[in-house]
């Protein structure tokens, strides 16, 4: 890969998103902290997967890149341009450039517009182009995703769920974004249109440069198409590496848990089952120190009173940047309880 | 004799045939996986043995029994009184089958009310144990809880605690685990397998996650607009398929691809009421379908231990018979 391939997209710092939310009439204003201090760097033609179970943040960091909503706090920066301080007309011109695709196909296509309105209605908004030459572009567009010339004149009901998508995902392409963040894309559908909308989506990648930020929960997919992953627990990164760093030497205990809980065909790739007690915790309430501890079986009186800071993993080249926020990983007691175990 | 027995069980919507001439048996204490695409025919099969198609759905069947007695011609008051006791299921969509006007401890209780009976203190008590069974923690404290005031999983538990309240033999588990996250999904199926095993249930486990499958049922169906195409051991099935469709399922599987390669796509959807072609329904999708296979369509090879319904089976090497 030469150096004009890795240029840096996308970098978050410490990104947060806290929700004030209503209790009820006499109880105080609670605060969720839907996410609370991510960061990450994003390269061109490459895919940031992030994953973790329902509401650890995933869509609200996702609303966040895509600027739906301003962040509480932190940084965001596009190509080197600060994001946030920008004037409203300048991020809505750079607002283009991140697009958004969502994973219910049902829901996110207006009913009562046709394919071609559908595809048209961002180049209408945002740029001056002619009817014909919206007309051509929607349709070379369609062609890429593997839509015909008849589906333009069509109503979303009339497409299955693997079509859905595409459109979803031609529209997401109208305006030459280099950043598609894309919200769960494939979890509503079977497996073989799955993998129609997955090969699609790295053929994009290679022709367009693309840059993806993949949001999922099926550890299966995020293995196959993710460059780097960040696994999310309660709004904070609780690891962060490449995709060999995290599949194949994975250190805390979450994603080992979420690892060794996720089915596998083949017996050769089967975990021994880290058996979780409990459910998740709630957001409103969120446990003291390490959000994991009630679930946790290498926690002990440290982690449910300190919270744990995402480090560099000690044992690896530092440069590789494996990041984890355990102690015990910290303090080596994984490794021996381990072994210990065996 | 087996638990469950099926022979050429259809059922049809008007013109439309959502279940096709299906056949297989479940014995006690077996997993038997159902598997396929969305629309196969799935539940739609699951909520005819439990006698829950209504008008004007339309069940037929050369044989559907239970334990050697014959289902479809027991009275309707008999069959009730067997399915809900003997034959319970887990509903696909647990905020459906739960009421939400009232409280877990009230339904669960109503539940083994009908089949058991007892005094109010004694379903209480069994009521507890039930949900202590189904790892709810604290569980005296729940039974004034309305569904809408429990977790995903939490509600998932409970729906299973109501399922095994009387005992049954048999078990249909309609995608117990598929709106949970992946943790409480290894939680739940764990709990249903550690019960199974306890009580030599049979259970049906209905899922598209075949992963899922292939790690804890015993046998496997595979579903396919309505028929079944292959059936037999999951890890025969799983590792040598011996149906077009079965080997196209696993090669889209990201697993089954290295690295960012492309996955084996099957081109195509499955087909619906409409657009039903003739001969072979997979002939528009497969990959060796001849001229024959869009005429006339296949009949089932083998016996009901390892069933596969293709003119040209594959062999080990995943090619088709000559
Ligand atoms: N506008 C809002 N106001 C208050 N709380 C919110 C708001 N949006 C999201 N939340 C809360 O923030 C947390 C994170 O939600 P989010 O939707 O980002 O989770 P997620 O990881 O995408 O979950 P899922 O996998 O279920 O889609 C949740 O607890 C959610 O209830
Ligand atoms: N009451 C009904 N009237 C008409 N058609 C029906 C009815 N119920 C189901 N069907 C049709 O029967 C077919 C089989 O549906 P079924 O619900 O059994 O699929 P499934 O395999 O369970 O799918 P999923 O994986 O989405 O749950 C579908 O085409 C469905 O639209
Ligand atoms: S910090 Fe403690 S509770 Fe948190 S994951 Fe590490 S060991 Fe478990
Ligand atoms: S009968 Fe023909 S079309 Fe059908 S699965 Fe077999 S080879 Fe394919
Ligand atoms: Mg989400
Ligand atoms: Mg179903």
């Amino acid at each position: 890969m030469n150096q004009s391939d890795s240029r840096l997209i996308l970098k978050a710092e410490d990104l947060k998103q806290h929700y004030r939310v209503k209790q009820g009439f006499f109880k105080p204003e609670a605060v969720v902290k839907a996410v609370d201090g991510i960061s990450f760097n994003l390269e061109k033609g490459k895919t940031l997967a992030v994953v973790g179970e329902s509401g650890c943040g995933k869509s609200t960091l996702g609303r966040m890149l895509t600027m739906i909503e301003t962040p509480t706090e932190g940084k965001l920066a596009h190509l080197g341009e600060d994001l946030l301080a920008l004037s409203a007309d300048a991020q809505a011109k750079l607002r283009q450039k991140i697009q958004i695709i969502f994973q219910n196909p049902y829901g996110s296509l207006n009913p009562r517009k046709k394919i071609g309105a559908i595809l048209e209605e961002p180049l209408v908004i945002n740029t001056k182009l002619s009817k014909a030459e919206r007309k051509e572009k929607a349709l070379s567009i369609m062609a890429k995703v593997g839509l015909k010339t008849e589906h333009y004149d069509r109503y979303p009901h009339m497409f299955s769920g693997g079509q859905r998508q595409r459109i979803a995902i031609a529209r997401g392409l109208m305006l030459d974004p280099n950043v598609i963040v894309a919200d769960e894309p494939v979890s509503a559908l079977d497996v073989s249109v799955q993998a129609q909308v997955l090969n699609l989506m790295m053929d994009l990648q290679e022709e367009f440069g693309l840059s993806y930020v993949f949001i999922s929960h099926d550890l299966s997919v995020v293995e196959h198409i993710a460059d780097d992953v960040m696994v999310m627990y309660l709004g904070k990164v609780v690891e962060q590496g490449t995709r060999e760093q995290l599949f194949e030497n994975p250190k805390h205990p979450y994603t080992l848990a979420l690892l060794s809980s996720t089915p596998q065909l083949s017996p050769e790739k089967r975990r021994t089952r880290i058996k979780l007690e409990g459910e998740l915790p709630s957001p409103l309430n969120p446990p003291s120190g390490c959000a994991f501890h009630g679930r946790c079986s290498y926690a002990n009186d440290r982690c449910s009173s300190e919270t744990p800071m995402l480090r560099l993993d000690s044992e690896e080249n530092q440069e590789q940047g494996h990041l984890i926020a355990c102690h015990a990983v910290e303090e080596n007691r994984i490794e021996s309880l381990v072994e210990g175990a065996a | 004799m087996s638990l469950l027995q099926l022979e050429n069980l259809s059922v049809t919507f008007g013109n439309f045939r959502a279940v096709d001439n299906i056949s297989y048996k479940v014995e006690e204490g077996e997993v038997l996986g159902i598997v396929g695409e969305s629309g196969s025919g799935k539940s739609v099969s699951s909520l005819s043995i439990m006698g829950l198609i209504d008008f004007p759905g339309k069940v037929s069947a050369d044989q559907l029994s239970f334990d050697g007695q014959d289902l479809l011609a027991m009275p309707e008051k008999q069959r009730r009184k067997l399915t809900g006791s003997e034959i319970a299921m887990i509903f696909q969509d647990p905020m459906t089958s739960l009421n939400p006007c009232f409280t877990v401890g009230y339904q669960i209780i109503e539940a083994l009310k009908t089949h058991q009976g007892g005094s109010k203190k004694e379903l209480k008590i069994r009521a507890i144990e039930l949900l202590t069974q189904v790892g709810i923690p604290a569980p005296e404290s729940r039974l004034d809880n309305y569904p809408h005031q429990l977790s995903g999983g939490m509600s998932q538990r409970v729906m299973i605690a109501m399922s095994i309240a009387c005992n049954p033999r048999l078990l249909i588990a309609d995608e117990p685990t598929t709106a949970l996250d992946v943790t409480i999904q290894a939680q739940i199926i764990d709990l249903l397998i550690d019960l199974q095993r306890e009580k030599q249930m049979g259970l049906v486990l209905i899922t598209h996650d075949l992963a899922l499958v292939a790690e804890v049922a015993h046998r496997v169906i595979v579903m396919y607009a309505g028929q079944i195409v292959e059936s037999g051991p999951a890890s025969e099935v799983f590792s040598t398929p011996k149906h077009p469709y079965t080997q196209a399922l696993l090669a889209s599987l990201p697993e089954s691809a290295a690295g960012k390669a492309r996955l084996e796509a099957l081109p195509g959807v499955v087909p619906g009421q409409y657009d039903r072609p003739l001969g072979c329904l997979l002939s528009p999708r497969c990959p060796y379908a001849t001229d024959y296979c869009r005429k006339v369509e296949p009949a089932n090879q083998g016996d009901l231990d390892r069933q596969v319904k293709c003119h040209t089976p594959l062999d080990r090497e995943g090619r088709p018979a000559a």
